[in-house]
C-alpha cells in the first residue's frame, strides 16, 4: 500500500465509478442482443409464397453466433456479411432455384446476432438466453471447436435444433451422438487428408515434412491427421520439424529460423486468422518457401488479404470447395455477386460456411413441409428431413451423410498459388483438384485416427 | 555451434522485441505503483496508428525510408495524447486505492479501448509490411534473417539507453528518483508529483505505442493483439522486477534465448518456456532479479 496522497480526493468518485461500472455491465448483460433489420423484422415485404404453408408462424426467428469482436473476428465479420445479404435476399425471394421460395416456405427469417467472443462459459449462457429469452427458433453458429463442444450437450437438454456452421473438432460426433444438433460441413480430419492426398499427387518423391500449428486442439489435431495420413500413404518420409508455436503469437522469427535449418521438402500448417498472415509476412522475405513447399490447408482466407504478396507454389485449401476453390454454378456466381456488390469484396470461406448452413435448413424445412402434405412441420419433422438430406449449396453438393445424418460429408479442393491476378486483386490458383467426399471421409461409425491407421478402408480416391 | 549462432540471433531479436513491449510497463510501474494491464491497449493504438499512417504514406511517391519516422511519429502521438489523458483522466483517482481496484481499473480501460479500437479501426486486418521489406536479409549461420531484426535491435537498445540516462543523468530524472523514494517528502520539498506522474506515464505510454508501432509492419495488425502483449510483457517484468530498467532487460533477454533454445531443440517446450523462466526466477528471488530490498525501483 502506498501512503497516503498528496491530492486529497473524495472517495465518493470512486465508489460511484465502480457502481457506475456495475450498473453498466449489468445492463449490457442484459441489453437484448444486436437484431439486424434488413434481414427480415418485417422490412423487407416477403414475396407471395406459391403455396401458404398452413399453419406457418409469421417468422422464423434464427439466432447467429460468431466472433464478431476479437481475434476471430476476420473470420466473424464475413460470415455474418454472409448471413445478412442471404437472409435479405432469400426473404425478398431473390435467390435462384431451388432457393427462389421467399422466407423459408414463405415465412420470413429473423436473424438476432450473438457475439461468440468470451469463451465456451459464456457461450453455453447465451445460447440459454437465446433459446428461453430470445425462443428463437434455431441457432446457427460457433467459429470456435470449444464453443461447439460446450454447446452440444445443452442444445439436446433445451431440445433446440441447432446448426453448427464453420467449427471443425471431429470430437463432436465421434465422441457422441446428437438429435438436435447438426453440422452442414466437414470436420479438421477432412482438410489434413485432403491435404497430404494432394502433396503426395504434386510430389511424389516427397521426402520429409515438417508442422507449424497452433499449440491447442485444432493445431494439434491437424497436425496429427496430416502427419498420420502421408505416413500411411508414404511410410518412409520423415518428420523433421515440428513447430507449436502459441495461438495469436505473432512473432515467429524462431520458429522460422528452425524450419530454416531443417529444410522439409513441406510445410504443414492449420494457421487461421491473424496468424497465418503474420507468418507469411515472416517467413516470405526469409526465402522459407523457396526451399519448402508450404501447405496452407485453410490458407484460402489470406488470399484477397495478402494480394500479390502471397508467393507462388503454396498449396492452398479452403476447408472444402469454397472461396476461391469453390465450384462455378449458379448459385456460387449469385452468392459472389451479391456478396460483391454489397461488400466490395469477395467471400471467403467462412461466408460459405454461413451460406452452407442456411441453405440446409431452408432446404430441410421445405423438404419437411411438402412431406407435411404442405402443412408447418414440428422442430422434430423438420429434423427428420435434414437427417440424410442432399442440398444444393453454392459449394456443390452437400451430404449429410455421417453420425447418423447429422454430419455433412464435403469434397475437399486444393490448389498452388500462381501468378497475381490485378483484376481480381489476389494471386491464381492454379492445379485445382477436388478429392470427392468419399475419398475423404471415413465411413460412418469409424474415428478418423482408426481409420487413417487401418489404411483408409472403403475410401474411394481419383 | 551453427545452431547455438542462430540460437544466439533469434533470442536476441525476440529479447529486443520483449523488451520494447515492457519497458514502458516497468517504468510506469517504478513510479506510479500502478500495474498498468491497458499497456497493451495502448500497444494496440501504436501498432494500429502505425500501420495506418504506413498505408498512406506508401500511396504517396515518397522516400521508402522516411516510413521509419512515420512509425516514430505514430508511436509519439498516440502516447503524448493518450498519456495525459489516461493519467489525469482516470488514474489520478485511484493513486490510494487498494492495488486491487487499480487492476480493476486499469483492466476496464483496456476492454473500453479494445472496443474503441474497434470502432476506430474495425474487425478487419491492417497491413503495413513494406518498412519490414524494405531493408532485405542478411545471411548467418547459413540462414536468411530480415534486417529489420536488428532495426528492432537498434530501437530496444537506443530506448533503454536514453531512459536510463534520462532517470539517472537529468534533472527530471533526479525528481522522479525523489518521488519514487516519497511522494509527500517530495511534495513538501516543492516537487510538482503530479507533473512527474504525467510525464512518466506518457514516457510510458510513447514506449508501448512504439513497441506497437515497430511491431505492426511485422504482423497482421487485427483484433486481439493487446491481449498477447499484456501476458509476455507482465511476465517479463516480473522476472525482472517490477519496476527495474535492468531487470526488464535481462528478463526479456533470458526469456528469448531460452525460448529460441526451446524453438531448436524441444518444440514443444516453446509455449512453456516463458513461464518455465518466471516460476525458476520466483522460486529464487521471489521480488524478481533486480527489485532491490531498498524503495529505489528505477
Amino acid at each position: 500500500m502506498r501512503k497516503s496522497h498528496i491530492v486529497v480526493r473524495s472517495r465518493g468518485i470512486f465508489a460511484g465509478m465502480l457502481i457506475g461500472a456495475i450498473i453498466l455491465s449489468l445492463l449490457a448483460a442484459c441489453a437484448p442482443p444486436v437484431t439486424v433489420p434488413e434481414a427480415g423484422m418485417g422490412e423487407t415485404p416477403a414475396a407471395a409464397p406459391a403455396a401458404p404453408t398452413a399453419g406457418a408462424p409469421s417468422q422464423v426467428k434464427i439466432g447467429i453466433v460468431t466472433f464478431l469482436s476479437g481475434p476471430g473476428s476476420p473470420f466473424g465479420i464475413p460470415s455474418k456479411n454472409a448471413a445478412d445479404v442471404i437472409v435479405e435476399a432469400l426473404n425478398a425471394g431473390q435467390a435462384p432455384a431451388p432457393y427462389d421460395q421467399a422466407g423459408i416456405g414463405g415465412v420470413p427469417i429473423q436473424l438476432v446476432y450473438v457475439d461468440e467472443s468470451g469463451g465456451p462459459d459464456k457461450q453455453v449462457a447465451e445460447y440459454r438466453r437465446l433459446v428461453l429469452d430470445e425462443k428463437v427458433d434455431l441457432v446457427l453458429g460457433y467459429v470456435s471447436s470449444a464453443s461447439c463442444l460446450a454447446v452440444a450437450p445443452v442444445a439436446e437438454e433445451l431440445q433446440k435444433l441447432t446448426v453448427f456452421y464453420t467449427c471443425a473438432t471431429r470430437r463432436i460426433f465421434e465422441e457422441a451422438s446428437y438429435k438436435y444438433v447438426f453440422r452442414t460441413k466437414g470436420t479438421d480430419l477432412v482438410y489434413n487428408v485432403g491435404a497430404a492426398r494432394y502433396l503426395l499427387k504434386v510430389k511424389p518423391d516427397l521426402q520429409t515434412i515438417a508442422g507449424m500449428n497452433q499449440n491447442y486442439a485444432w493445431g494439434q489435431d491437424s497436425w496429427t491427421a496430416f502427419r498420420d495420413t502421408v505416413l500411411q500413404l508414404k511410410p518412409d518420409v520423415q518428420v523433421v520439424s515440428e513447430q507449436f508455436p502459441k495461438l495469436f503469437a505473432g512473432e515467429y522469427s524462431a520458429e522460422i529460423s528452425a524450419l530454416l535449418v531443417a529444410r522439409p521438402d513441406a510445410i504443414h500448417s492449420s494457421f487461421w486468422g491473424s496468424d497465418l498472415e503474420a507468418f507469411l509476412i515472416q517467413a516470405t522475405p526469409r526465402r522459407l518457401f523457396d526451399q519448402s513447399i508450404g501447405v496452407f490447408i485453410i490458407g484460402e482466407a489470406m488470399l484477397p488479404s495478402l494480394g500479390e504478396d502471397v508467393p507462388p507454389g503454396l498449396i492452398i485449401g479452403a476447408e472444402g470447395t469454397h472461396g476461391a476453390l469453390a465450384p462455378d454454378n449458379e448459385l456460387n456466381r449469385w452468392f459472389t455477386r451479391i456478396y460483391r456488390e454489397r461488400y466490395d469484396a469477395r467471400p471467403i470461406h467462412p461466408a460459405y460456411h454461413m451460406a452452407l448452413t442456411l441453405f440446409g435448413v431452408k432446404a430441410a424445412y421445405e423438404k419437411a413441409i411438402a412431406e407435411n402434405g404442405g402443412k408447418w412441420p414440428t422442430q422434430d419433422q423438420v429434423i427428420a428431413a435434414f437427417e440424410h438430406l442432399e442440398f444444393d449449396s453454392p459449394s456443390g453438393v452437400i451430404q449429410m451423410a455421417l453420425a447418423n445424418g447429422h454430419q455433412a460429408i464435403e469434397p475437399m479442393a486444393f490448389g498452388i498459388t500462381g501468378e497475381f491476378d490485378p483484376a481480381a486483386g489476389e494471386v491464381k490458383l492454379t492445379d485445382r483438384m477436388v478429392f470427392p467426399a468419399e475419398c475423404v471421409n471415413p465411413p460412418e461409425g469409424m474415428k478418423g485416427e482408426e481409420w487413417i491407421a487401418q489404411g483408409f478402408p472403403g475410401a474411394k480416391c481419383p | 555451434m551453427n545452431t547455438w549462432l542462430i540460437i544466439a540471433v533469434d533470442g536476441v531479436a525476440f529479447a529486443s522485441w520483449l523488451f520494447l513491449i515492457s519497458v514502458g510497463m516497468t517504468l510506469i510501474y517504478g513510479v506510479l505503483r500502478i500495474l498498468n494491464v491497458a499497456h497493451g491497449s495502448l500497444y494496440a493504438l501504436g501498432a494500429y496508428t502505425g500501420a495506418s499512417l504506413i498505408i498512406a504514406y506508401f500511396r504517396h511517391d515518397l522516400w521508402p525510408y522516411g516510413s521509419y519516422l512515420v512509425l516514430f511519429g505514430a508511436a509519439l502521438l498516440v502516447g503524448v495524447i493518450a498519456g495525459p489523458l489516461i493519467e489525469r483522466g482516470l488514474l489520478r483517482w485511484v493513486y490510494d486505492r487498494d492495488p486491487a481496484v487499480q487492476l480493476l481499473v486499469t483492466y476496464a480501460l483496456f476492454l473500453i479501448l479494445e472496443d474503441a479500437i474497434k470502432l476506430g479501426w474495425g474487425a478487419d486486418p491492417y497491413y503495413a509490411y513494406k518498412p519490414y521489406q524494405l531493408l532485405g536479409q542478411v545471411q548467418l549461420g547459413g540462414i536468411a534473417y530480415p534486417r529489420y531484426s536488428f532495426l528492432l535491435l537498434g530501437i530496444a537498445v537506443a530506448a533503454g539507453g536514453a531512459l536510463w540516462l534520462f532517470i539517472n543523468r537529468t534533472r527530471f530524472g533526479k525528481l522522479i528518483v525523489a518521488v519514487i523514494e516519497d511522494p509527500e517528502i517530495s511534495t513538501a520539498m516543492g516537487v510538482n508529483v503530479p507533473r512527474v506522474y504525467v510525464i512518466t506515464f506518457t514516457l510510458g505510454a510513447v514506449l508501448a505505442a512504439l513497441g506497437g508501432a515497430f511491431t505492426a509492419p511485422m504482423i497482421s495488425v487485427a483484433p486481439g493483439i493487446a491481449v498477447e502483449v499484456i501476458v509476455l510483457a507482465f511476465a517479463v517484468v516480473v522476472i525482472g522486477g517490477l519496476g527495474s530498467l535492468e531487470g526488464a532487460a535481462l528478463g526479456a533477454l533470458i526469456v528469448g534465448i531460452v525460448r529460441a533454445a526451446a524453438v531448436h531443440h524441444i518444440p514443444d517446450l516453446e509455449l512453456f518456456a516463458i513461464y518455465l523462466v518466471m516460476a525458476a526466477v520466483l522460486l529464487v528471488r521471489p521480488q524478481g532479479l533486480f527489485a532491490r530490498e531498498e524503495r529505489r525501483r528505477i
